[in-house]
């Protein structure tokens, strides 16, 4: 079998102790706390008040302009408070509603459709008034990336999962086949596309074996090599298509569409099923952390009630953990435990950490060639440090995914990333978002 | 429980500075073995100073002049010091070596800004300033022992190198005096490190070893050693020395014996390939190491010099700013420009 792949990226130890691990259902959480920014663009606007009751699926958050999504309450019970938090993830506070679980799921569900006989317009709105955001970590509102600017010819499913540690999407191919094919084929009706494929790294041969034999073709099955960024959108796409997105650009400028295989399960219980999107799979793992699992998680659990009552809490005689949503390559480490989960929210990765301290670069040019960008992370980072924006703009610097993959091969610990996340941000401010 | 929240990514690959440093000097001891063989054990005695100094110096620099207390020898020193002993002839005294270490590492790496920060690399820079300061030490060259335990006395019987050989009196004195096998196996006069050819390639493959071992091509692409700049080094000597072979043999030598004779090993193999003061993209060090085998080639054919393997990669070391700037890779999603 020949493997897909692309140019540069690493091979961190994939750790992937969970992957037989079956997907369980955790029990209901006492209480909720729901962000209104779980999704790339404008917070949602609370439409619930404190004291109200409200369902299973009832909206408790409602989109603002283009780029925006539903939120919906997790749990049947009673809004004890609608409040501002400090939110690391987000880098700033958000509103957030908590919610206290009076009783058992008491549902307020969409209307069903038949996908089949339905309109694009039909379905699309089902997709959007349920919630769905990309359910591989960025978040962006499902029902406008799946009606692009620009004519479509493929649509890619990323069940890459790339990252080590993180074995949900894994279990959900593996388990959930015939739920993610019918939400392949509404995918599909949407954008008018005919050639699909699942792009899935060969360390999952049996999902790989599955798939192929089970969606009998409809589906093209891309083996890719295992490396790490390989589900990252744009190197996805040039693996499977060998079409290069233009800088700047979007995936539908070389005709694709990119989502996640977790997604597409969320699209099928949102049309067929009218669920809207308030319980996600997710990964709890990590060496930090006593019992290693793969669960369905209401969204807006917080994550000190996953690791004492999923987890069975912290592994004993630790003074400190780094709690990442994500996986260890690109997950943010959280700030509190209080924390929720958002629908992003892939895993829950408890890592000890290794201290280690930067040295000067070297410059053995391991960075520059496991770039997947083609960029020179060790001058973006020089540029970015003595805030040389502009000529690190010129040479690259908007164009970095952040994978991480530089610092991690880095043999003098520069912290690239770091640096060019920062330079990133100022650099825009300072741009005042001119282009 | 305290929580962490430092950057990401949150896995690091166990590779530190100091394991390169120490797989350069592990690859550089079947040269030390040989440098010991041939000219007695004095050899072994320049290298293990050469390497300590270089240590103790760096030390001093960086705890008591630049007061980081936390600063750790890293072994990069080391290589520089084992490399500075392995280019110097066996008529060397110790203290000049010393001088010469010094300079190294207080003026090319530390007045540059230390570690990762020198334009030249610090062990050729060190030989020339010792070809210029100390001219009779260093270009007076022992007869090979080929005794571990040997140690020249007084009445030692000094040798020409074959490449002055070659330059005063022409290819077929050089033969005479000197076969291939002898060429090849360092069995001549020259630079402590220098002769033992077979031995640096030895050296040279171990760097390879774990890469291999893991299996994927394009790890050895990216291996511990810029490996496109020993290739088009050594390459473009070949065709330059096939070229001028074929024009006058008795004046300019054959391909065989430049490519053996000399420091062009040591050079291709180790200098020319020190990650701080060589080019970061496949292109940019192809060119570099073009640059270092037709200057060597000029050096040795129209200099005043009999070699030219350290200027030339002195000079193309001040030429990887420039390098770098124009072999820029072409980034993802963009055209080239």
């Amino acid at each position: 079998m020949k493997l897909l792949t692309f140019k540069g990226g690493v091979h961190p130890p994939e750790k992937k102790y969970t992957e037989h691990e079956e997907i369980r259902k955790a029990p209901l959480p006492e209480k909720v706390v729901v962000f209104m920014a779980q999704h790339a663009g404008t917070p949602a606007k609370p439409i619930v008040e404190v004291g109200q009751e409200v369902k299973t699926g009832q909206v408790i958050g409602e989109p603002q302009g283009a780029i925006s999504a539903y939120v919906h309450s997790p749990v049947t019970g009673k809004v004890v408070s609608i409040a501002k938090v400090n939110s690391n993830v987000h880098g700033m506070a958000v509103d957030a509603l908590t919610i206290e679980r009076t009783s058992d799921d008491d549902w307020e569900l969409l209307p069903k459709l038949d996908y089949r006989s339905a309109t694009k317009e039909e379905l699309l709105d089902n997709i959007k008034k349920a919630g769905i955001v990309g359910l591989g970590g960025a978040m962006f509102p499902t029902h406008v990336k799946l009606n692009p600017p620009k004519p479509v010819d493929t649509l890619i499913i990323n069940g890459a999962e790339c990252e080590p540690y993180l074995t949900i999407d894994h279990r959900v191919m593996l388990e959930m086949s015939d739920e993610i094919l019918i939400g392949i084929e509404i995918a599909k009706k949407i954008l008018g596309v005919k050639e699909v494929y699942i792009g899935i790294e060969n360390n999952k041969k049996d999902a790989i074996e599955l798939l192929e034999k089970k969606w009998n073709g409809n589906v093209k099955v891309a083996a890719l090599k295992t490396k790490y960024p390989q589900g990252a959108e744009k190197q996805l796409i040039k693996a499977i298509t060998g079409r290069e997105v233009p800088s700047g650009g979007l995936p539908s400028d070389v005709g694709v569409v990119v989502q996640n295989v977790s997604t597409m399960l969320a699209i099928k219980e949102a049309v067929v099923d009218g669920k809207p999107l308030i319980e996600r799979g997710l990964t709890l793992t990590g060496e930090g952390v006593k019992e290693k699992g793969n669960w369905w998680v209401r969204i807006g659990t917080p994550i000190s009630w996953i690791i004492e009552k999923l987890g069975n809490g912290f592994v004993e005689g630790l003074q400190e953990v780094k709690v990442l949503m994500g996986g260890p390559m690109m997950g943010i480490p959280v700030s509190s435990l209080d924390t929720p989960i958002l629908k992003g929210n892939n895993g829950l990765t408890i890592i000890t950490e290794q201290k280690r301290e930067s040295t000067n670069c070297i410059r053995c040019s391991y960075c520059v060639h496991v770039c997947p960008m083609n960029l020179q992370p060790y001058l973006l980072d020089l540029l970015s440090r003595k805030k040389k924006y502009d000529e690190a703009a010129a040479i690259g610097l908007l164009d970095c995914i952040e994978c991480g993959s530089c610092t991690y091969i880095c043999p003098a610990n520069v912290e690239h990333v770091k640096s060019i996340k920062l330079a990133k941000k100022v650099y825009r401010t300072l741009r005042g978002g001119k282009k | 429980m305290k929580l962490l929240t430092t950057s990401a990514p949150h896995v690091r690959n166990e590779d530190s500075t100091r394991k390169i440093m120490i797989d350069v000097l592990i690859a550089l001891v079947p040269a030390v073995i040989g440098a010991t063989y041939f000219f007695g054990l004095y050899a072994l005695v320049l290298s293990v100073i050469g390497m300590v100094s270089a240590e103790l110096i760096e030390l001093f620099i960086m705890r008591v002049l630049r007061k980081d207390k936390s600063f750790a020898p890293n072994g990069s020193a080391a290589v520089t010091g084992l490399l500075l002993a392995l280019n110097v002839s066996a008529a060397t005294p110790w203290w000049v070596l010393l001088i010469g270490v010094v300079f190294a590492i207080a003026i090319v790496k530390h007045a540059f800004g230390g570690l990762g920060q020198n334009i030249f690399n610090p062990a050729l820079a060190a030989r020339v300033f010792l070809l210029i300061s100390f001219p009779t030490a260093m270009t007076t060259w022992y007869k090979p022992i080929t005794s571990f335990t040997g140690w020249y006395s007084a009445d030692v019987q000094t040798t020409a190198t074959p490449l002055a050989i070659l330059k005063l009196q022409g290819f077929s004195k050089v033969m005479e005096s000197t076969s291939y096998i002898d060429l090849i196996f360092g069995n001549i006069g020259g630079c402590i490190g220098e002769t033992s050819a077979i031995l640096l390639l030895i050296g040279f493959i171990y760097l390879y070893l774990p890469l291999l071992l893991i299996g994927f091509i394009y790890l050895v692409l990216r291996g511990r050693i810029k490996v496109v700049i020993p290739a088009t080094y050594i390459l473009t000597v070949l065709v330059m020395a096939s070229i001028f072979y074929a024009i006058n043999p008795e004046k300019f030598g054959s391909p065989v014996f430049h490519l053996f004779a000399g420091g062009l090993m040591l050079g291709a193999l180790f200098m020319a390939t020190d990650m701080v003061t060589s080019p970061m993209t496949l292109k940019g060090q192809a060119i570099f190491g073009l640059g270092c085998g037709l200057l060597t080639m000029i050096i040795r054919y129209f200099g005043g010099y009999p070699e030219g393997v350290s200027l030339s990669i002195l000079l193309m070391n001040a030429l990887v700013p420039m390098i770098d700037r124009y072999t820029q890779p072409k980034i993802f999603g963009r055209r080239k420009s």
